[in-house]
């Protein structure tokens, strides 16, 4: 059980929330995420990372986007109402030391973890080159605190909203081109951005880290769920990772594996709002 | 075999004890093999192929009884001999031909303390009924005395007297030990260890209690109110749970000691991460572990359509691959959540198959296809990545291997096509690395199994383990014996500590 201490809507639809969690602010590194669940009978398991934690108040923030039934539900929750299960924090941390210059590239919500670790990185003595983009302005989160962690930052847009008008393979690919090149890259974001970053940097030979979310149930090595292709091997995202070589990912059969219930959780999510605009005229 | 209803079954029990009960003790062996086995009654396979209660709906009073006056009562007990656990099998079913079911209850209690969950699940026709006189005499072992299903019955008859009493337990000792895992073997160990006066918390990882018994074995098999009643009698006697709590990750095994004062952890993480065949095609959209698919049905209930919001893939024809309870779980489950065919595919034959035969049969009842000498070789997509057939090779059994078992040798060019949707793979798990990742100082070896000695203990002092974190995947009841091994080992130790912090004190 976890009470709700904070709540922010970031924009539209993304929302911030700390919840109390002491033991896992206390174990708890950049890389790593939590699965909770709104109703502990019916309820599902989402998986979400930490996006940062204070050990003082015995705190953990996570930053989620409303995208079905669930994180809808979380959504409509308050300071003060208590998620039933929290469990973390699993996956394993993100190897952390001065690798040199590292590009730091978000999009959209993969920007609250790539946070974190941009942070670490930075403490750790790197270089740290920040690009974040998303769809339009409205679903630019962090900026100004991964602004105040970067040596050099770019923002950009899709549709030119707000910053650079490019997707954030652009400036990757300059970045790439200078030289020295970058050491490392970390991507975070869409699956489909993780996989152009990783196309990006694929001939330049840049290590490229990229964090996968993928379809989980206990997330603690068990159920297999979310395993991916990384090379000629089956890795589970839950225990092996969540970050893996972006050049070895399988990107297009995860893709495929992230919509195995696309058409349910469609169904679920309309029948829920459905009941929602019901229950709403109801009380009117 | 035709399925006789449960009706029918008491009826004829009712008519026949009669008989018996005038002449109770005067039966010879002569009498007690003419009395005929009693078949345990099952809901109507139609009906209960599209539903989760209870497929064995446990004897009548009247079966119990003329099943148990079967028993030879021998001196030499071969029966106790194979039970992991030692139970004093002809002495409780004497009670029960005599119509003492408190005393029998009894009788078991002294040596296992879930009967209810082993009555059901555990394998008895390879251990206790292997080698009964009775089966031996007639030379089937399906003749033999059916100890499981009396088991059952006695545990059953005890909780609805709502009679189940809670163990005696020893003056607090002011020890303190952690149990990772709420599955079998942990649930044996924190009451043995709350016996002894020590106070016991288990920490466990899912939002529910119970591990493999919870999220593995279907309500069909196992209903969870079973589960809920014995976890009921361990509050009861005063071990706390903590749920949500992954040992290695929300705290590191040794903080348990270093940090939070514990004095003894025992590690019974269960099986880990699913295996795959290693063939191409595992990863379509569509293939699912058995761990996957049965956590979603029954952990997460996503057989309550409309209520639960995991959701589980929709499927018309079903491949499922292994021949264990696991294989049979997934597949009477896939049938109960709608699919019209299932197809368990098999490289050995029936008799190889590791299930227990009663669970085989029920999967036959309810319409479940066997494909026996016969494997996957790859899983064909179609659109977006699904699956759309698998192929298939046929075998023939060849020399016996390590095992024992006939070796199943591929017939060459013998490639045929399954029309299928749904693969799942029971094949068997490797182990949780989660422990072995966070706890390097354990020694594992080169499966990830926890090594252990022969009374539980690791390679870290005061670290024991037990369950199939060390067996790979076994059995609920060798869990438990390992489980009541640990927690004699974890007593003794604790009861020495305190012996010695007695003399140094004086």
């Amino acid at each position: 059980m976890s009470k709700i201490l904070f709540k922010k809507q970031l924009s539209n639809d993304v929302f911030m929330m700390r919840l109390h969690a002491p033991l896992i602010a206390e174990e708890r590194a950049a890389g790593q995420f939590i699965i909770l669940q709104i109703n502990d009978d019916y309820g599902e398991r989402i998986p979400l990372t930490i996006a940062d934690a204070d050990t003082k108040e015995g705190s953990i923030t996570i930053i989620f986007q409303v995208v079905g039934k669930t994180t809808l539900q979380l959504s409509e929750k308050n300071v003060g109402d208590v998620i039933p299960a929290l469990v973390g924090p699993l996956g394993k941390p993100t190897h952390i030391e001065n690798f040199g210059t590292v590009v730091c590239v978000g999009g959209g919500i993969g920007v609250a973890p790539l946070h974190p670790i941009a942070q670490a990185l930075k403490k750790a003595g790197n270089h740290v080159i920040t690009i974040i983009g998303a769809r339009n302005k409205d679903l630019i989160i962090l900026e100004e605190e991964m602004k105040a962690i970067a040596d050099e930052f770019i923002l950009c847009t899709d549709d030119g909203s707000y910053g650079r008008k490019a997707l954030v393979t652009e400036p990757l690919k300059e970045i790439c081109e200078r030289s020295p090149k970058p050491n490392m890259v970390i991507a975070i974001g869409p699956p489909i951005m993780m996989k152009f970053c990783s196309e990006t940097t694929r001939p330049y030979e840049v290590f490229t880290q990229v964090s996968l979310n993928t379809i989980m149930v206990d997330g603690t090595g068990m159920c297999g769920g979310c395993r991916v292709n990384v090379g000629k091997e089956i890795k589970f995202v839950c225990v092996d990772g969540p970050e893996f070589d972006g050049h070895k990912v399988d990107f297009d059969n995860m893709m495929s594996r992230l919509n195995s219930y696309k058409e349910l959780e469609r169904e679920a999510h309309s029948c829920f709002l459905e009941q929602e605009i019901k229950n709403k005229e109801a009380l009117q | 075999m035709s399925h006789i209803t449960p009706e029918q079954l008491s009826e004829d029990a009712k008519k026949l004890i009669v008989d018996y009960l005038s002449k109770i003790d005067e039966l010879k062996t002569k009498d007690r093999m003419k009395i005929p086995a009693q078949e345990m009654p099952a809901q109507d396979p139609e009906i209960r192929s599209h539903n989760l209660d209870e497929v064995a709906l446990g004897y009548t009073v009247e079966q119990a009884r003329i099943e148990a006056m079967r028993c030879l009562q021998c001196v030499k007990k071969n029966c106790v001999e194979d039970c992991p656990v030692k139970i004093d099998i002809p002495r409780f079913i004497d009670h029960i031909a005599h119509g003492d079911m408190g005393n029998a209850a009894g009788v078991i209690k002294e040596a296992s303390l879930l009967p209810a969950i082993c009555g059901r699940v555990c394998p008895q026709e390879t251990q206790c009924q292997s080698n009964c006189t009775v089966g031996k005499a007639l030379k089937d072992v399906d003749k033999s005395v059916a100890i499981g299903r009396l088991e059952r019955f006695v545990a059953d008859w005890e909780r609805a007297t709502g009679k189940i009493s809670i163990p005696e337990i020893k003056p607090a000792t002011g020890k303190k030990v952690a149990v990772v895992g709420s599955g079998p073997a942990g649930l044996v160990v924190a009451a043995d260890c709350r016996r002894e006066g020590h106070h016991v918390t288990i920490f466990e990882a899912f939002h529910k209690l119970g591990g493999v018994l919870r999220y593995g074995i279907p309500e069909f098999r196992l209903p969870n109110d079973i589960i809920d009643k014995e976890i009921e009698v361990l509050k009861a006697m005063g071990v706390e749970f903590q749920t949500n709590f992954v040992v290695g990750r929300t705290r590191k095994l040794t903080d348990l000691m270093d940090k939070d004062g514990y004095n003894a952890v025992f590690v019974g993480t269960g099986a880990g991460l699913p295996m795959f065949m290693g063939i191409e095609g595992e990863n379509l959209v569509g293939v699912f572990s058995a761990n996957e698919y049965l956590t979603r049905a029954n952990l997460m209930r996503a057989f309550e359509k409309g209520k639960a919001d995991t959701p589980i893939y929709p499927s018309k024809n079903v491949a499922v691959l292994g021949g264990g309870n696991v294989a049979m779980d997934s597949a009477r489950m896939a049938k109960r959540l709608g699919a019209e065919n299932v197809y368990v595919v098999y490289r050995r034959t029936e008799v190889e198959m590791p299930a227990r035969k009663e669970e085989v049969e029920h999967a036959k009842e309810e319409g479940i296809e066997f494909y026996f000498l016969q494997n996957a070789k790859r899983i064909i997509g179609g659109e977006n990545g699904k699956v759309k057939a698998m192929e298939c090779l046929r075998y023939e059994l060849g020399e016996p291997d390590s095992s024992g078992r006939r070796r199943p040798v591929v017939i060459p060019n013998s490639e045929f096509i399954l029309d299928v949707d749904t693969v799942i793979v029971a094949i068997g798990n490797s182990s949780n690395p989660l422990i072995s990742q966070t706890t390097p100082q354990i020694n594992v070896n080169k499966w990830g199994n926890i090594i252990v000695d022969e009374t539980q203990k690791t390679s870290v002092d005061k670290i024991f383990a037990g369950g199939d974190i060390v067996l790979g995947a076994a059995t609920v009841i060798l869990a438990m014996g390992e489980g009541r091994r640990a927690a004699a080992s974890i007593n003794k130790m604790l009861a020495d500590d305190i012996e010695k912090e007695k003399k140094s004190v004086n």
